[in-house]
């Protein structure tokens, strides 16, 4: 019997909600974040089962949910219902070709905090002083998005992220700490294992994964320089599309030219 | 796939598009109910009361100062003094008319004490009692009145960023510094302090809130590893000093005995009964992370209990502690104050109301009431404010105003997510540029309207400033049976908004006296914590005091605190607004000795003046 790889994401970030809550308390409510867990997967179940005539899969949807439970802070409870519900209504209605263009919860966590920006924000705190929870975190995500195949797009935006902090740090006169520092916030777990990894949303070729986080990187960073406080996730919503747009309609000949453009000097 | 099957997928899509867009559409709609955006109050609205600020016409003329740090400080120097504008009432001079001391914290600066002349007018007395040349060993944050020694008179507690010093009345003429002798400790970065006789041996305590940890010098820093180890997990604040009065002039220092071992940076700290045991339990409002509730266990020691009893679990930005009886049905709420700023941070406001006993002990109700949403709150004070037979809430906000239409918000949220090796150290932090960060605030007067809900009403009612308001404080400057508000404003103006209540809308006021064992006769022996000893003596203060008002078949409970909110103090006098009723059945008070007594029949609309039966 071989293991679902499907299973990973979920069992991560349950990991992670569980290590974090009990050992911090970071929801602000276990109520609302079961709110959206449970949303999502109904949302999911309900639209998939009549939209393809079976019970669809239902680990991207709880992925959905508890990203949606953890990373959205509000004294209410629509914004948790709202929000799961737009993340996967996204996936049912903007497609292309038969792929849906956002990952789900970017797309609806970024739909809440533009239009409802005095009653939403997202988690933006760190969990705890110490840093072994932190270590554990990143060592396991690093680990499973190895095993789907995604440790590159992690470690590339990650490389990207530093990279063009030290650039903002130099343009702004910030510390370059204050300009690492949102990294090693537990927001920025999440969106690096949960969002820019996204197999239904990112690009065919692993070289070119590398070049859309890149890009999302850089888009974060002209964010940032505008005092953007979400810029990773308003990065990640304008250029994931774009790119899948771009690989749509001329992925052919872009691969092509790519592939004879880095093809080795001395290759077999 | 057959034509049928395509169109029942096109009508899927088109279904899940209406989905998506009404639920677009819906994020935002409520957004807007929610945030208060779409029920702002028609300028007709009628409220039953109107504050019109009068501070200059009342002789009022003071605007606080902020101290100046180490230069290591200087890129976020705003940030590190921005606290001290206080304020506490009293009548100091037992004339009947209520007083307040309002504190300063620039260095050398002169706090004023404003004698309440009776005339509608105040006369700053503060150099002549001395109570003014008070910020050379450190800097004011606040003070609190409490009649320490039983003599009659109101002596007053100072706390600072520097040594603490106890002043004690001198039949209202004058304040004597007590210094060294009293036992208070050398130096407490405090921004908070209350009265209370947490033993209930008929003696005032004290207990006093450290924010920066005592050993930081902030004029003359070892290093600028000095700030929050975490934005909301900080443990490496000031420490707490619970100070026993011994009865004899001097306090011992029983915080470790009795179990109190926080290093949470405290920023206001509140006492009121709220097991029912008879013994004043302990809030404490804790910036960079979670509350604190330390339940009193017969007066001989502490158990923080804040997590089991649901107020200790989310980590926020706790600025205020008030206590308020929301619902009249004689059980004590916990507001406490926090940070919401649209777009960035939206921690909302706690309004903790006891819930069922054994199950979980309080629920946050804030959002389902309307009080949740306040900006950069600070201090907050339930009153009423209109007579109607509830209890009104008045918070004061805004936490750095600088330059318009600039903010220091993105740099901020980029430290305060940062690893504690990052956000620890101010040589990290960013330059705030003059800059400002969340400040030029609306303020907040929600009007509660008896059936669950709150109407903020602040623009109507005349509240208009937008100064960054620290403390509010509630008295009946002149004896009129309405509750006026003073507001003191960091490096802003004191503002003193004077009510005006329609007609028809009764009220009664109780000023307790407690039944006290002589000045310097019969004081308790140091108990020591751990010895249980039940006090037939109350002290002069009634602090701790419990009043039930049962009228129209309502019941409406307060208690006499030796301070609330933030840095502030109300009058010790309770005031109780009754709406149209002209009776009330009787008043039920339960003194801090235990007994209980039982006033049937008060005649409205006057001040009853109770002296606690021997």
């Amino acid at each position: 019997m071989t293991f679902d790889t499907r299973f990973l994401g979920p069992i991560l970030i349950t990991c992670i909600l569980l290590v974090a809550h009990y050992s911090f308390g970071v929801l602000e409510s276990s109520t609302r974040t079961a709110t959206a867990i449970v949303t999502a997967i109904v949302a999911e179940a309900l639209m998939g089962r009549l939209t393809y005539g079976k019970w669809p899969h239902l680990a991207s949807a709880y992925i959905t949910g508890i990203s949606v439970g953890i990373l959205v802070r509000s004294p209410f409870v629509w914004p948790y219902v709202l929000c799961s519900l737009i993340s996967i209504a996204s996936k049912y209605v903007l497609r292309l070709r038969g792929r849906h263009l956002w990952n789900p919860s970017n797309f609806g966590v970024s739909v809440v905090l533009f239009l409802a920006p005095a009653t939403v924000t997202l988690l933006s705190i760190q969990w705890g002083n110490v840093v072994w929870p932190m270590a554990v975190i990143w060592i396991l995500g690093s680990v499973i998005v190895w095993r789907v195949g995604r440790l590159h797009v992690s470690a590339t935006y990650v490389a990207a992220f530093v990279v063009f902090a030290v650039a903002r740090s130099a343009l702004t006169g910030v510390p370059v700490a204050a300009a690492v520092a949102p990294i090693t916030g537990p927001m920025y777990q999440l969106f690096i294992f949960f969002m820019v990894t996204d197999p239904r949303t990112t690009v065919g070729p692993k070289w070119a994964q590398s070049v859309v986080v890149v890009i999302v990187a850089f888009v974060e960073m002209l964010l940032r320089l505008a005092e953007v406080i979400y810029a990773p996730f308003y990065a990640l919503f304008l250029v994931g599309p774009a790119a899948l747009l771009v690989e749509a309609l001329a992925g052919p000949a872009i691969t092509s030219w790519a592939s004879r453009s880095w093809r080795p000097l001395h290759g077999s | 796939m057959t034509v049928a099957s395509a169109t029942r997928r096109r009508g899927l899509w088109l279904l899940w598009t209406a989905v998506l867009a009404a639920s677009v559409a819906a994020v935002v709609v409520l957004n807007r109910r929610s945030a208060g955006l779409a029920a702002a109050a028609s300028p007709e609205a009628r409220y039953g009361f109107r504050l019109e600020e009068r501070a200059t016409q009342s002789g009022i003329d003071f605007v606080h100062e902020a101290p100046t740090f180490d230069a290591r400080l200087a890129h976020i120097m705003p940030q590190i003094a921005s606290t001290g504008a206080a304020v506490a009432v009293s009548d100091f001079d037992r004339d009947g008319w209520q007083d307040f001391y309002v504190t300063n914290s620039g260095e050398g600066s002169l706090n004023r004490l404003y004698r309440n002349r009776g005339d509608g007018t105040f006369t700053d007395v503060a150099g002549m009692v001395g109570l003014a040349d008070v910020n050379r060993d450190g800097v004011s944050m606040g003070a609190v009145w409490g009649d320490y020694n039983n003599d009659g008179y109101e002596d007053l507690l100072l706390y600072k960023y520097g040594r603490p010093e106890l002043f004690q009345n001198q039949a209202g003429r004058a304040f004597a510094p007590v210094g060294a002798a009293a036992g208070l400790p050398a130096r407490v970065n405090a921004n908070g302090a209350i009265w209370l006789d947490y033993d209930r041996d008929g003696w005032l305590d004290l207990f006093l809130a450290g924010y920066w940890p005592e050993t930081i010098d902030l004029w003359r820093l070892e290093t600028t590893k000095i700030m929050p180890e975490s934005f909301e997990y900080a443990e490496n604040g000031g420490r707490k000093y619970l100070l026993r009065n011994r009865g004899d002039g001097t306090f011992e220092d029983v915080t470790t005995a009795a179990g109190i071992a926080s290093r949470r940076w405290t920023l206001a700290v509140g006492a009121a009964d709220l097991s029912g045991s008879g013994y004043p339990d302990l809030f404490l409002a804790n910036d960079y992370g979670v509350s604190e509730l330390f339940a009193n266990r017969d007066g001989t020691r502490f158990e923080e209990v804040g997590a089991a009893a649901g107020v200790g679990r989310t980590p926020k930005s706790g600025m205020n502690v008030s206590f308020g009886d929301v619902f009249n049905d004689g059980r004590l709420a916990i507001y406490k104050t926090n940070i919401s700023e649209p777009g960035v941070l939206v921690q909302a406001n706690d309004l903790w109301v006891p819930g069922v006993p054994g199950v979980r002990e309080y629920e946050n109700i804030a959002s389902s009431v309307g009080v949740d949403l306040g900006g950069w709150s600070w201090g907050a004070q339930f009153g009423d404010l209109n007579n109607d037979g509830t209890q009104d809430l008045y918070l004061v906000n805004g936490y750095i105003s600088a330059g318009e239409r600039t903010s220091y918000w993105y740099d901020f949220s980029v430290i305060a997510v940062g690893h504690s090796a990052i956000i620890g150290d101010a040589a990290n932090w960013p330059d705030m540029k003059g800059r400002s960060l969340s400040g030029y605030q609306r303020k907040r007067v929600w009007v509660n309207d008896g059936r669950g809900r709150f109407a903020e009403v602040s623009q109507v009612a005349g509240v208009t400033d937008t100064y960054d308001g620290r403390a509010v404080a509630l008295a009946d400057f002149s004896n009129r049976g309405v509750l006026d508000a003073v507001v003191a404003n960091q490096r802003g103006p004191l503002l003193l908004y004077r009510n005006t209540v329609d007609p028809g809308r009764h009220w009664i006021q109780v000023e307790l006296v407690g039944a006290t064992q002589a000045p310097g006769v019969g004081a308790t022996q140091a108990l020591g914590v751990g010895a249980t000893q039940a006090s037939p003596v109350s002290n002069r203060s009634a602090i701790g005091a419990r009043v039930e008002l049962h009228w129209d078949g309502k019941v409406q409970v307060q208690e006499v605190h030796g301070g609330s909110g933030f840095s502030a103090q109300n009058q010790r006098r309770l005031h109780y607004g009754l709406g149209a009723a002209s009776r009330v059945d009787r008043v039920v008070i339960r003194w801090p000795s235990g007994r209980v007594q039982t006033i049937d029949a008060p005649q409205v609309d006057m001040l009853h003046r109770i002296t606690e039966p021997q």
